[in-house]
């Protein structure tokens, strides 16, 4: 050979070699790239297949992905192994000891037939013509595998071309260990949210109980502390709270009297009006059942405030701090008309329930005074609501019964009141026809 | 841009051809060999790949375009590649492609 034509075959090698090596150094800035990339799994999975068959010219091969509880390696991704390939395969404590004390590095399939997996999966491999299984091992932990057919050039896999599988295995062994982790966030997650659920509902439970125990109490006022419960939920609705806003206004409705177990049942039965001492003795509920709710840690805020003011009026002339409009905590305000409303359509030990125009006389005279108008007109519309068929609930029916609800002339009267209210009110746009 | 869709054409004769452009180097060339292995099923007994407006190949596209030998060579049709400019060329010689295609300058 003379001396140029050695040197021209020398340089088109020299340009192969550089040809390849761009190409496989593509491959994997690409797969690195994908992984940190973090789409989608799935796809993530698949491009990186194509990017390990694709650098190296192989022809078939499949991804694999480890789950630790069944002892299977489930197929991910798969490229011409043919349907009969199972897409799950078992492995025995023997081949994980092998797969973690080989590590991250091509295992020659016809060469490990001593393994079990080998022997058992042995016809599935052949069919496929895999010539390499790669574990994923990473930490001391095995992800999953990667299968690897014939190289298309009909080759043996040099030691180059397996550094090369090797440096793109293990991106793909973070790809699965990052999906691994985030499976394992949502599952934590998930727990916590049924635990937070769990937790919620003895919540209710126990609210339930105690709202039930003041109520029999008050043998009178049987079913207040529900009722209350019920209209400060109606209340926040139709003020647009979210659901778990109103849950907490019904839930701070149940409990407002709940200081009331601190006062001599006698005081709270009384069938008379009670006197300055006994009625001293009756204000101290408030602040009562603020001692009882503060060192409880409620699922919603303002719970215990509820209780603490809710007979505190926007003209201060409340108890038991007097404070004024802005000063009294909102749910306070919310439960405050809800109980308001609920004495005066329930009997009393000595007196009958008011009459409902005597009902929206009253809540219109004191809005502005002891109720703040915007509620006073949730609580109105979602009655109005009820009364219309506009809403299908029947808590009002429910809470007033039947004989009330259906008391000529309410209708009429509950419009007037709601567009009486409407200058007011910034949220009495609309006015009922 | 042209629809992938549109990137296989086939005659009477049996034969498909599919303009291989840049798609071949994403997953999302995975549609022309999926319409490839469409061809096949149909009768079809050869395909062109046509790489005259193909400038690069990477290992998405080579993976592919073995999925189509793939799949040819599995019911004895002839895949043939057309056109592939010097470098393509050189990269299906070096990773063994050339082994089960026809290349057509
Ligand atoms: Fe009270
Ligand atoms: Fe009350």
């Amino acid at each position: 050979m003379k001396l140029q034509d050695m040197r021209s075959t020398n340089f088109s090698r020299f340009a192969a070699e550089r040809n390849k090596l761009v190409h496989t150094f593509g491959a994997l800035a690409e797969i690195g790239q994908e992984v940190s990339n973090k789409h989608n799994f799935q796809e993530t999975i698949r491009t990186s297949l194509h990017l390990v068959l694709g650098s190296l010219g192989i022809m078939r091969g499949g991804v694999v992905r480890y789950t630790r509880f069944e002892n299977e390696l489930n197929m991910v991704s798969a490229r011409g192994l043919g349907d009969d390939f199972p897409f799950g395969m078992s492995l025995c404590y023997e081949d994980e000891r092998q797969f973690l004390a080989n590590g991250l590095y091509p295992i020659e399939c016809d060469q490990a037939r001593v393994l079990p997996f080998f022997q058992v999966y042995d016809r599935s491999i052949g069919q496929a013509k895999i010539e390499l299984f790669v574990p994923l091992v990473v930490r001391d932990e095995l992800l999953g595998g990667i299968f690897l057919g014939e190289k298309a050039s009909g080759e043996q896999y040099t030691s180059y071309d397996k550094e090369i599988i090797c440096a793109m295995g293990r991106h793909i062994a973070v790809a699965i260990s990052q999906r691994n982790l985030m499976a394992e966030l949502e599952r934590r997650a998930d727990e916590n949210r049924r635990l937070y659920d769990d937790l919620k509902m003895t919540y209710k439970d126990t609210v339930k109980a105690f709202a039930a125990a003041i109520d029999r109490k008050d043998k009178y006022t049987e079913g207040h502390s529900v009722r209350v419960g019920k209209y400060s939920e109606i209340i926040a609705r139709e003020l647009g709270w979210g659901e778990e806003e109103i849950e907490g206004a019904a839930f701070a409705g149940y409990l407002h009297d709940i200081g009331k177990i601190t006062v001599e049942r006698k005081i709270i039965n009384a069938p008379y009006r009670i006197n300055a001492k006994e009625s001293s003795e009756l204000n101290k509920h408030p602040g009562a059942g603020f001692e009882i709710l503060q060192p409880i840690r409620h699922p919603y805020a303002g719970v215990p405030l509820a209780a603490k003011y809710h007979h505190e009026r926007l003209d201060g002339r409340g108890y038991p701090d007097g404070l004024y409009d802005r000063e009294i905590p909102y749910i306070a305000k919310v439960v405050n008309l809800a109980d308001a409303f609920d004495a005066m359509t329930s009997d009393r030990p000595y007196r009958r329930r008011r009459s409902a125009p005597e009902v929206f006389e009253d809540l219109q005279r004191n809005t502005g005074k002891q109720f703040a108008p915007e509620l006073v007109t949730a609580l109105l519309r979602g009655m109005m609501k009820e009364l219309s068929g506009e809403s299908k609930d029947k808590t009002f029916r429910k809470m007033l019964g039947r004989e009330y609800m259906e008391s000529e002339g309410l209708m009429p009267i509950v419009r007037t009141a709601l567009n009486g209210l409407a200058p007011t009110s910034p949220l009495t746009f609309v006015a009922y026809k | 841009m042209t629809e992938v869709s549109s990137q296989v054409l086939s005659d009477s004769q049996g034969t498909a051809t599919v303009f291989a452009g840049d798609y071949l180097n994403k997953l999302s060339g995975e549609r022309i060999e999926r319409e490839c292995r469409a061809k096949l099923n149909e009768g079809c007994r050869e395909i062109i790949v046509d790489f005259s407006g193909t400038e690069i190949v990477n290992s998405i596209g080579i993976s592919i375009l073995m999925g189509v030998i793939d799949a040819a060579s599995g019911i004895g049709a002839r895949v043939v590649f057309a056109e592939p400019n010097k470098m393509t060329t050189e990269l299906f010689d070096m990773l063994g492609l050339t082994r089960h295609v026809e290349i057509r300058a």
